[in-house]
């Protein structure tokens, strides 16, 4: 149905937005994918997860160049993270020490990292940039609906009349966090559900209303409240979704302490309780590190990796993995060169993480290119457009068409092999070291276990083996040494150590891999 | 329900508390549809009773007057020029009926600082009369402008020419009451629901404030008089008329009404039928009502039927039935202002939507001028029907339900339906993509950098949102939905970004680039506002 039919049928409105608790929920209907996946040799049940890095994330202190030092010694010292504490993934590539659950998930080949992606003529303003990134358009193209949407659209051009239906019963985008999207815009209705927070997210399922006053305006504005409750077309669903969906993983952090986290695990339990919804958008905001980057920037790429590393732990402990991918992206990148104030203005391109079981794991791209002696107007150049990204994961997750990518993003991009599919790329062979799951897990001192013993297979030569805590931190080095060939054990003794998660991660033959536990007292 | 307040008996003392944009809006919402900032800014800087006085202050007549917006009319006008004065023309009426409310509306969106818009649907409401009943569209506007010149003038007189208005006179059947055959429609409603009310039944035909015989005998007094088609007026007929004295009941004091034989002679039984219903308290209690559940909440209970109503009646009834003086004394007294009242009337659909309109200042299309302008009103009343609110098409003779059905009232026009729509109507105006009645492609348009403009400092997303929400809301927000606002502007940013960004925009207004930058943000904040629960309600 074309737009202008839709508006004449006076259809019920195409966003349905409800009120709980005083803010609205936005439910942006249906499920887009579905013809062309029936048609397609790809499964039908898909997700993906956009995790929004909001304020613009320094690049080159999240992924950074190893064979950079100097230059980024002589552009940045005051922010510089010291080389003898980056985790390194190759002899090339390290991440700031505070990803160590990202580097992890590396080790298990879950994480793409996508060097240099931006957009040609980059522009610094949040607002602009942002809409570039979620409309996908042109440096100097105003475009006022979505990639998403405009996808969506095509998948479902009788959208929104019919739906839910039967074959899609669920929300076919889910936001968390603030308003909706402008990336699920589509031409004719917004396709989405936002819950404004994890808070009121749980409103909706435990059904808590706020109170209003015991006044005649304040029953009034409990009524209006009343009527847009039953606006929920998908309240129901959704709230079955989150009963069934149960999280396992022990790996989440306490509610309110990281935001992402929080999101990322209602996203998890939404999936988890069967919900049919192909895409979720969560965000994280405060990466506009003008100043004291490292007390800003640090702690909130602490809370992706735990958020992530979390969320990838609940897909395994579910049986999902296969279903899932997710990326992070953010508006832009910061200058190479740092300010006064340890910080960094405003930037261009920037490293994407791409994470999942059927990812191709590793490091697509090259290291991004610095001067000697960088100034105030250097920026990263671009290696990748980001709807070169896009474009990979319409194409090879969720089995867009040609003439689908090309409406979408309304110009033909290259893909980049970063999902794994059949034929078309595999991941590049995994290093031949194993790390075993640590007996007992979790280590209970107050049951009795002082120790727990690690085991793992390397090829020989040095090996280390070490302990970090929750937020990254070094703990204890385990061993650092060579070893040799084959299975060994190591035990750990837990008494020193606080409850809580713990990370512990083998390097070995160029290789990691890092695996998680638990210590109780 | 419960008892959720009571009006004190100091109700009616003038208000005297604090006095400015939050209470400025307040009067603004209720008395007129939506407020500007600009209306509540020039309210505020006067004195309370300064701007109950101004907005009830006299309005010039009317000079627009509905146009031909569709190809032409009879006798060669074309589109741009009115109908008004032309023949009835069968094949015309309908277009001529939608361009009435076209521009009703119209005028209803261009209002000044008046209450005479408001008043002027409440009295529609009142003498509620469908136009496709009454099947003359010059009827109709005759009507219109009826209710519009009398608004804020004499109640009692306003009843008497409605009982001559030609559109009445078919619409109540008026036109068909003959001496010997009486139609008792008029008769009734006239008591009814026009002035007196009706009481309890208290035995079978006795309404406590009149009888059914009281119905028979005022058909009687009324008989004779019909519409004329040729001067869009009405005329009497003496040999329809029934001459006899008419004896009403005890309930009106058994009063007799001497018959009389010419024009001169109904007509004076008119005026004494009126003077004898306008005698009975119940009358001035009865409309007092009416204009209670308009202005200020449907709730009357002992304490605000003693302490409201009976105040409001002896004003009346001491300025023999002048609105304004009843309309000075409600808006200026401290029950108006009463914080626990403030924000509990659920808007109207013409509220919602000719207040958004206003507020937000939306541009509707004029690209073919007087064709597409037309369009989009028409368009909107069209949302107003679809929202339960048909202008011209009150639901019956009572008028529209939300002000007399017990128990639900104003919340009737809420249900998940309407509610969905009103949203979807407010996206569509903030999201440009509101599209005028058959015109497809001509849009609505709303630059959200200008609505932002009248925050007093649109640089500080606080102040702005404060200032958006003190707008849009009766009520103050409570801070876990300011700090949601806050996000939706500005989602995990500081402050000096929006700051940054909106110097930016203003320093090169006509940078596209710059703007949609803030605009997206803006429209996105405005969406998610209008979606509160809060703007259902004024």
């Amino acid at each position: 149905m074309k737009r202008r039919d839709f508006l004449k049928a006076a259809a019920p409105a195409t966003v349905l937005p409800f009120l709980v608790g005083g803010y609205s929920i936005k439910a942006f209907a249906n499920n887009p994918l579905l013809h062309s996946l029936i048609a397609s040799s790809i499964p039908a049940d898909r997700v993906l997860v956009l995790i929004q890095l909001i304020g613009g994330n320094d690049g080159l202190n999240t992924v950074i160049p190893l064979d950079r030092y100097s230059e980024i010694m002589a552009a940045r010292s005051n922010i510089a993270i010291a080389e003898s504490a980056v985790l390194k993934l190759t002899s090339t590539i390290a991440l700031n020490p505070v990803l160590s659950g990202i580097a992890g998930l590396y080790g298990e080949g879950k994480i793409a990292i996508v060097q240099n992606v931006g957009y040609p003529t980059p522009n610094f303003s949040h607002f602009r940039s942002t809409d570039i990134w979620l409309t996908g358009s042109d440096y100097n193209q105003v475009l006022e609906t979505g990639w998403i949407g405009r996808y969506l659209d095509q998948e479902y051009p009788g959208y929104p009349t019919g739906y839910p239906n039967a074959q899609m019963p669920d929300p076919v985008g889910v936001q968390i966090g603030s308003a909706v999207s402008l990336g699920f815009e589509g031409p004719t209705a917004n396709m989405g559900m936002a819950f404004s927070n994890p808070s009121s997210f749980y409103d909706i399922i435990n059904d808590t209303k706020t109170q209003t006053a015991n006044t005649r305006a304040g029953h009034e504005l409990g009524y209006v409240r009343t009527i847009g409750d039953q606006l929920q077309k998908f309240a129901v669903p959704v709230k079955d979704a989150a009963t069934k969906g149960v999280t396992k993983s022990q790996l989440w952090p306490t509610a309110n302490a990281n935001t992402l986290a929080d999101q990322l695990r209602i996203v998890a339990q939404l999936i988890a309780g069967g919900l049919k919804t192909k895409l979720y958008v969560v965000n994280l905001g405060g990466f506009d590190s003008h100043t004291n980057q490292r007390k800003g920037q640090d702690p909130l790429l602490a809370k992706v990796s735990e958020g992530i590393t979390a969320f990838q732990d609940e897909l395994r402990l579910n049986a999902l993995e296969d279903r899932v991918i997710g990326m992070t992206f953010s508006e832009f990148g910061r200058r190479i060169k740092s300010n006064d104030s340890g910080g960094t203005d405003h930037g261009a391109a920037s490293a994407m993480f791409v994470f999942g079981k059927n990812v191709v794991a590793g490091i697509h791209g090259s290291n991004p290119v610095l001067p000697a002696n960088a100034t105030v107007d250097d920026n990263i150049n671009m290696e990748f457009d980001f709807r070169q990204v896009y474009a990979s994961v319409l194409k090879e997750w969720f089995g867009a068409s040609d003439t689908e990518r090309m409406n979408t993003l309304l110009k033909d991009f290259p893909t980049i092999d970063i999902i794994q599919s059949a034929g078309v790329t595999q991941a590049p062979p995994l290093p031949s070291i194993e790390l075993s799951q640590n007996y007992p897990n979790p280590v209970s001192i107050s049951a009795g276990n002082r120790t727990t013993q690690i085991g793992f297979k390397t090829n020989g030569g040095f090996a280390r083996l070490r302990l970090y805590d929750a937020k990254g931190s070094l703990v204890q080095t385990l061993i650092d040494n060579t070893v040799p060939a084959g299975a060994r054990s190591v035990s750990l003794d837990a008494t020193g150590h606080a409850s809580g998660n713990y990370f512990y991660t083998l390097e070995a033959g160029g290789a990691r891999s890092t695996k998680t536990m638990v210590i109780l007292r | 329900m419960g008892k959720l307040h009571t009006a004190t008996s100091t109700a009616m003392d003038p208000y005297k508390g604090a006095w400015g944009t939050t209470e400025a809006a307040h009067l603004t919402r209720r008395s007129m549809f939506g407020a500007t900032s600009k209306d509540i800014v020039t309210l505020a800087q006067l004195s309370m009773s300064q701007a109950v006085d101004l907005l009830l202050a006299d309005q010039p007549a009317e000079t627009s007057a509905p146009l031909v917006w569709y190809h032409y009319d009879i006798g060669g006008v074309t589109q741009g020029q009115t109908w008004v004065n032309l023949p009835y023309d069968a094949t015309n009426d309908f277009n001529r009926t939608q361009s009435l409310g076209a521009w009703w509306l119209s005028l209803m969106i261009g209002q000044k600082l008046s209450i005479r818009e408001k008043m002027t649907l409440f009295w529609h409401n009142h003498f509620a009369c469908g136009a496709a009943s009454v099947g003359d569209a010059r009827y109709s506007y005759k009507q219109c402008t009826l209710l519009r010149t009398n608004a804020l003038g004499n109640f009692k007189s306003m009843v008497k020419s409605i009982t001559f208005d030609p559109a009445m006179l078919r619409y109540l059947s008026g036109n068909k009451n003959v001496s010997g055959a009486p139609n008792e429609n008029y008769g009734r409603e006239l008591q009814e629901l026009f002035t007196i009310g009706k009481g309890a039944e208290t035995s079978t035909g006795d309404y406590t404030t009149y009888t059914e015989a009281d119905v028979k005998a005022a058909a009687r007094v009324l008989t004779g008089w019909s519409d004329d088609p040729a001067t869009v007026g009405y005329s009497f007929t003496a040999q329809h008329h029934d001459t006899t004295d008419k004896q009403f009941s005890a309930r009106y004091g058994s009063t007799v009404i001497k018959g009389g034989s010419d024009q001169a002679g109904a007509e004076r039984e008119v005026d004494d039928l009126l003077t004898m219903i306008f005698n009975e308290d119940a009358t001035a209690r009865y409309i007092s009502r009416k204009l209670y559940r308009w202005f200020v909440d449907y709730v009357i209970d002992d304490s605000v039927e003693q302490n409201v109503i009976g105040p409001l009646a002896n004003s009346l009834k001491a300025n023999n039935f002048e609105i304004k003086p009843v309309l000075a004394l409600l808006l200026k007294s401290s029950h108006f202002y009463d914080l626990a009242y403030r924000g509990c009337v659920i808007k109207t659909p013409l509220d919602y939507i000719v207040g958004s309109l206003r507020t937000l200042g939306v541009v509707m299309p004029s690209q073919e001028g007087v064709i597409t302008i037309y369009y989009g009103w028409i368009g909107l009343l069209i949302t107003g029907g679809n929202l339960q609110m048909n202008l011209l098409e009150p639901p019956n003779v009572a008028g529209w339900p939300a002000y007399y059905q017990i128990p639900e009232f104003h919340e009737i026009w809420l249900n998940a339906d309407t509610l969905d729509s009103r949203i979807k109507f407010a996206d569509d105006l903030v999201s440009n993509k509101y599209q005028i009645a058959v015109q497809t492609y001509y849009l609505s348009y709303l630059d959200p950098t200008l609505f932002a403009e009248q925050s007093s400092d649109a640089s500080q997303p606080d102040t702005l949102i404060n200032d958006w929400a003190n707008l849009l809301y009766p009520n103050p927000l409570n801070v876990d939905q300011l700090k949601t606002l806050h996000d939706t502007l500005l989602p995990g940013l500081p402050n000096y970004e929006w700051t940054a960004e909106w110097t930016n925009f203003l320093n090169n207004p006509s940078d596209a680039a710059k703007k949609q930058a803030v605009s997206t943000k803006l429209t996105t904040l405005l969406k998610y506002m209008l979606e509160l629960a809060e703007y259902q309600l004024m």
